[in-house]
């Protein structure tokens, strides 16, 4: 087992790596020096494909001047982005030209997070990974090998992992983001609420916005759609404890007290149910369990939700009143990032239920039933049966989790329990961001015989691997074809535009090839990704070759509404739409949510809530040249009254102190009337502690660093993450 | 010949900087410089606050101070939309420009001239909108002939009020922001 | 309630506050000022007949004024960001940019001066050339010439003191410098230097009297000036009256109060008073202060300007 002596990251020393490729400055690259390709066609290339730097998938035009990459825009063809791109997917071109990227494969020379590196083959880096992997499952099976995948980039992965043995396939995504919504909207629906979300924003006549910060959080269709609904007029109602950017376009702004959204969801359905406001028909048509749901409603009035949420019964009402004014086009939004305080399933579920209330799920305005196109998977041998099952959820002790859990995994590895995890690999997530408590990561990762790292910048994560594989960019690569899921059928192809710059590889490339140096060639029949995607869109009837050329190619519009025909199916317990739940009953779990007040913050110390900014994705966007631009670092904000009490002016730098007395690095705070007395709110992604990335290291502060604390959900095993509470301190 | 403006909505800008990115990129903005930029505006107390977002550039003014000052009439109207343009060759880099413009709308380009929002009057030539207006995701921006009382641009700046940016300093601003 | 602002913007030179021009352009200014009001001193003594005797200022001056200009517009040179092209100034006429006035002014100021020089050269330059010699003599001999010489000298001078000033008045964003009196001080300003110049060099007794009596005169009218400039804005728009406030209780009030009123303007003239009714001993360090103090108004003017502005409110750049 390897130990560690101290953490320091990725710092590739000269001496072991060969020089790197002379880079100008942006305004090199986009004025045509640079990384430059050895010999391009020349003139202008429009070339299609589809985005990556959010898992949104937008389609885009990449446009190449004679050979060089000079900007990226929307594909008009798309139905996600119709011809226009977010700010992220603008910036795409600095994801390509940013001179901190990997560059060559990796091996650490030393101790696990010492930093001494060699660069090496991809022949030697992936046959010391076979054979560790062969190791592995000689000692403990495949299934101590897991992958921590993020993105379409990961289903070769997936494919190389599974042909190997192992179950053990996670995704962040699940427990530490929209995990609880989609599980509480299947446990009331029967249906997950999915990625992209259902939600007819653009015909909605209501809009509520339980935090979310639509404007701020980029899903293009979703904030597009946003537009729409205000020019034509639609009434806006935000929660949030922040007055973000879609709370400036509400005709309600409830500053709600955080942690307590399910109190005012359990009263706005008190008031539907006790006025008669909400959809008889529909509800007698499709519910089940109403009346004892009714019972449960009984004692939250919005009398007693005043004291708990801050908003006045008055407000509640009127809110109330109004979305069922304009139902069924009243959209109360499930959200994406559910994983606040660990009963994020109950709330997701109130949400959900409210939906039920309003008839808005299967309505224009409200809840699309989304159609995509069958594309036949490629007709590989099956793969290896295992007898140990998955690790993550041990007996099922999270009945109700519909994916891997992440955390399990990570528990598995440290415990050893149900059995040994002794190989992590991680695919364009990183963990150490996107995990809680990164102190319980580091205890995984010290008991691990292998971390593989792929991705295309040098992350935190990446500062722990064993073996570093850089990956390309998303516009230097094919990935698998994607049958969108959506309000229309529609296939895209993801497609190089410009070949990589160095030694990186695209991730098809990296799992077929070592997936040959583990024997399993006979999973990858294909010779050429060209091949393959050519096989699987044959076998669907398409053309490959129409698909290159439009980057798009629509299937037959089909109803997505039950008005347009689509028959209204909920595979819950009852059939129907469970207002009460006896699957949550079973398993003694509230049937009706149930309030739970959070703690109150310590004296002196305010709750750490955190979002997006939309230049940004996550921790994996700010080495990017343009977008870093847009913003370099993070800001601390803090209510400007409660700041001018502390003696704290606007744009000082504080470090933040966090209930565990860990401290973040420096940032600035931003002493706004914008925000809650009794929070401080960051923009997640910042404080990267990673030297190689040059231009974000130090910059800001990490919310995820000062995430030492979260609340587990008990039904699906979710992550609340803002149960942290921080003192802000000036910095010396 | 035309004389191009725009209308930017308020109420449907986000300030998600998309405009800021796309015009970096389409016109080789150099590293560290704006030619437009987000302002965010928020009045009031917690919690009833308003706040207006904008998209700000050159306001390729009707009564331009960067035109009459600039001593070698490399900053001009041109006769193409009449959108205020520099003429590289013919700046000497002086910055009085710079100085004169009351919205800081004007930048010293690393190779030396003054430089601004152009309206992408390469894409305009093609038909094309400028690319911040091509880019918005929530289509906030209208872009058009001011003097065409079919157009878009005038379409929409009738159908609503609208504010310019500092009107009593006399420049004759042709961008407004829908209220 | 004081709105938030913030921009994303974060421009060189623009960002947080305007700062394009640093120390080129006041020292430009400085240097034109001072060369404008030696034009306009030895105007005044060729259309007064000191041409016909000897005159250490009259040889001096326009040849320390050929130097100066060239400095100042060394200085301007360096200041240009596109220095290849500065010759662009020179292919156009704009009429209605003061810089371009300027430019074209320049350009006059150096026949104007060399023909002031030619009136009473050092012997030095006599002796070195029999042309100077011959030239001078002729000039000397014609009084109506030297008249109109001296006229020239005085009006271009005056330009060259006063465009200045018209061309920070005219950049209409820049509220401290939209006032009416900013090229009257600047002239003012100029011809104290040089009459402060001209008493400190000179050996004539009679023309150092002269120039400190000049010098004295100018400077009470500067406090005039300053008074009228300050009351004009506080009079003015909200942005003008802001724009004020710099100097009354804003970032620039010591530097203005302390460098230009007091030691640049007020202490040397009490002294130069006293001095000139002998009631304490001429010194050099009074005119020194008031050149001084010339250097300091341009650049606390300049620098302060930039930081006026139109736009209201607690500002914040990214």
């Amino acid at each position: 087992m390897d130990s560690l002596s101290r953490r320091r990251f990725l710092r590739i020393s000269a001496a072991t790596i060969g020089a790197t490729a002379a880079a100008g400055g942006l305004a090199g690259h986009l004025a045509g020096q640079g990384t430059a390709t050895a010999s391009g066609p020349s003139g202008l290339q429009k070339i299609p494909t589809f985005c990556d730097i959010c898992f949104w998938k937008c389609g885009a035009i990449a446009y190449v001047q004679d050979g060089r990459l000079w900007k990226i825009e929307g594909n008009p063809d798309d139905p996600l982005s119709r011809g226009r791109l977010c700010p992220r997917g603008t910036g795409g071109v600095g994801a390509h030209v940013d001179d901190d990227r990997l560059k060559a494969p990796l091996i650490r020379r030393k101790q696990r997070g010492e930093d001494v590196w060699a660069h090496v083959t991809w022949d030697e880096a992936l046959g010391h990974i076979a054979e560790k992997m062969q190791a592995i499952k000689a000692r403990y099976g495949p299934e101590a090998v897991a992958l921590f995948s993020h993105g379409l980039g990961g289903t070769f992965l997936k494919h190389t992992l599974k042909a190997y043995g192992s179950p053990n396939i996670a995704a962040p995504s699940f427990a530490q983001c929209r995990g609880p919504r989609d599980v509480g909207f299947h446990l009331t629906f029967g249906e997950e609420v999915g990625s992209p979300e259902r939600t007819d924003i653009r015909n909605s006549r209501c809009l509520v916005l339980i935090g979310s910060h639509l404007g701020e959080n980029m899903h293009n269709t979703q904030v597009q759609e946003f537009g729409e609904a205000i020019a034509k007029g639609a009434r806006v109602i935000v929660a949030d404890p922040r007055f973000s950017v879609a709370a400036s376009k509400a005709h309600h702004y409830l500053p709600i007290k955080p942690g307590t959204d399910l109190a005012l969801l359990l009263a706005w359905m008190h008031v539907l149910v006790t006025e008669g406001l909400y959809d008889k028909e529909y509800v007698a048509q499709h519910g089940f369990g109403f009346e004892a749901f009714a019972a449960e409603l009984t004692p939250y009035t919005p009398e007693w939700a005043y004291p708990e949420t801050g908003i006045t019964p008055e407000v509640i009402r009127e809110t109330a009143r109004d979305m069922a004014r304009y139902r069924p086009a009243t959209l109360v939004h499930p959200g994406r990032h559910a994983t606040w305080y660990g009963d994020d399933t109950q709330r997701s579920r109130a949400i959900a239920l409210l939906n039920a209330l309003l008839g808005s799920w299967g309505r224009k305005g409200g809840f699309y039933t989304p159609v995509s196109m069958d594309i036949p998977g490629y007709p590989y041998p099956p793969y290896p049966k295992s007898d140990k099952g998955k690790v993550d959820n041990p007996g099922g002790r999270y009945p109700f989790a519909l994916e891997s859990i992440t955390t399990g995994i990570r528990e598995a590895t440290i415990t050893g329990k149900p059995y040994p995890i002794k190989g992590w690999m991680t695919y364009a997530t990183n963990l150490m961001m996107a995990l809680p408590n990164e102190a319980e990561t580091i205890k995984a990762i010290q008991a691990l015989d292998l971390l593989v790292v792929v991705d295309v910048i040098p992350t935190e994560m990446a500062g722990w691997a064993d073996v570093v594989l850089p990956e390309s960019t998303y516009l230097e690569r094919y990935d698998d074809v994607n049958p969108e899921v959506f309000r229309e059928p529609f296939v895209s192809l993801r497609q190089p535009v410009v070949p990589s710059p160095h030694d990186q590889k695209p991730n098809w490339w990296i799992a077929r090839e070592l997936a040959k140096k583990l024997g399993l060639e006979s999973y990858y029949p294909w010779k050429t990704i060209e091949e393959y995607l050519e096989v699987r869109l044959t076998r669907a009837g398409l053309s490959f070759a129409e698909l290159k050329q439009k980057g798009i190619i629509h299937g037959p519009k089909q109803p997505v509404f039950y008005d347009e025909g689509v028959a209204p199916e909920f595979p819950t317990a009852s059939g129907k739409i469970d207002f009460y739940s006896t699957a949550l009953r079973d398993k003694g779990f509230d049937p009706v949510p149930k309030f739970t007040r959070p703690a109150e913050p310590p004296e002196g110390m305010f709750r750490l809530l955190f979002g997006r900014s939309p230049v940004h994705s996550f921790g994996r966007t700010q080495s990017n040249p343009i977008l870093n631009e847009m913003m370099a670092e993070n800001e601390v904000w803090l209510n400007a009254d409660v700041a001018a009490r502390l003696g704290l002016e606007d744009g000082r730098y504080v470090r933040l102190r966090n209930q565990d007395g860990v401290v973040s690095n420096r940032v600035r705070l931003k002493a706004t009337q914008r925000i809650r007395p009794d929070c401080a709110y960051m923009v997640h992604g910042f404080g990267h502690t990673a030297i190689r990335l040059r231009r974000a290291v130090g910059k800001g502060a990490s919310d995820a660093q000062l995430v030492t604390r979260y609340q587990t959900d008990p039904l699906m095993g979710g992550t609340g993450m803002n149960v942290n509470f921080v003192a802000v301190e000036a910095e010396a | 010949m035309a004389r191009y403006g725009m209308a930017i909505d308020t109420r449907t800008c986000v300030g998600c900087m998309d405009c800021v990115v796309a015009c970096k990129t389409e016109n080789r903005v150099p590293e560290g410089f704006n030619r437009d930029w987000i302002a965010y505006e928020a009045v009031g107390r917690f919690p009833t606050l308003h706040m207006e977002i904008r998209s700000e550039r050159c306001n390729h003014c009707d009564n331009p101070p960067c035109v009459t000052c600039c001593p070698t009439g490399a900053s001009h109207v041109d006769q193409f939309g009449r959108i205020v343009l520099v003429t590289h060759e013919a700046c000497i880099g002086c910055k009085a420009c710079l100085a004169s413009c009351p919205y800081d709308a004007r930048f010293v380009h690393p190779d030396g001239y003054a430089d601004k929002c152009t309206f992408c009057a390469h894409r305009v030539k093609d038909g094309l909108d400028p690319s911040c207006v091509a880019v918005c995701p929530t289509h906030c921006f209208t872009f058009g002939d001011l003097d065409d009382p079919n157009s878009a641009v005038t379409k929409a700046l009738e159908s609503r009020t609208a504010h310019p940016l500092l009107p009593a300093a006399g420049t004759r601003p042709r961008i407004f922001y829908l209220d | 309630m004081t709105p938030e602002l913030f921009l994303t913007r974060h421009n060189d030179l623009i960002d947080p506050l305007v700062h394009v021009w640093s120390w080129q352009i006041p020292v430009y200014l400085f240097l034109g000022g001072w060369v404008a009001g030696m034009m306009i001193i030895t105007g005044y003594f060729m259309l007064g007949g000191r041409h016909t005797r000897r005159s250490p200022l009259l040889s001096a001056l326009p040849g320390v004024g050929l130097v100066l200009l060239s400095l100042g517009m060394l200085a301007l040179f360096l200041d240009l960001e596109h220095k290849c092209y500065v010759w662009r100034l020179y292919t156009t006429f704009q009429w209605t940019s003061p810089m371009s006035w300027g430019s074209w002014i320049l350009l006059l100021v150096y026949p104007v001066l060399v023909l002031t020089w030619m009136v009473r050269p050092p012997v030095i330059l006599e002796d070195l050339s029999q042309t100077i010699e011959r030239v001078s003599g002729a000039l000397q001999a014609n009084r109506q010439l030297v008249r109109a010489i001296g006229i020239a000298s005085m009006i271009i001078g005056a330009a060259l003191g006063v465009y200045t000033g018209i061309l920070l008045s005219s950049l209409g964003a820049r509220p401290l410098w939209n006032s009416g009196a900013l090229g009257v001080l600047f002239l003012a300003s100029g011809v104290s230097a040089a009459a402060a110049f001209a008493h400190l060099v000179t050996r004539s007794p009679d023309e150092r009297a002269l120039t400190v009596r000049i010098d004295n005169v100018v400077l009470a009218s500067e406090l005039g000036i300053l008074t009228l400039f300050l009351l004009g804005l506080l009079a003015g728009s909200a942005p003008q009256v802001e724009a004020a406030g710099l100097f009354l209780g804003g970032p620039y009030t010591a530097p203005f109060w302390v460098l230009v009123v007091a030691l640049g303007i007020v202490i040397p003239l009490v002294i130069q008073i006293l001095a000139a009714r002998h009631l304490i001993q001429h010194t050099p360090i009074a005119p020194l202060m008031v050149m001084a103090g010339g250097l300091a108004l341009r650049w606390v003017i300049v620098s302060a300007g930039q930081v006026s502005h139109w736009a209201h409110g607690a500002m914040r750049m990214h």
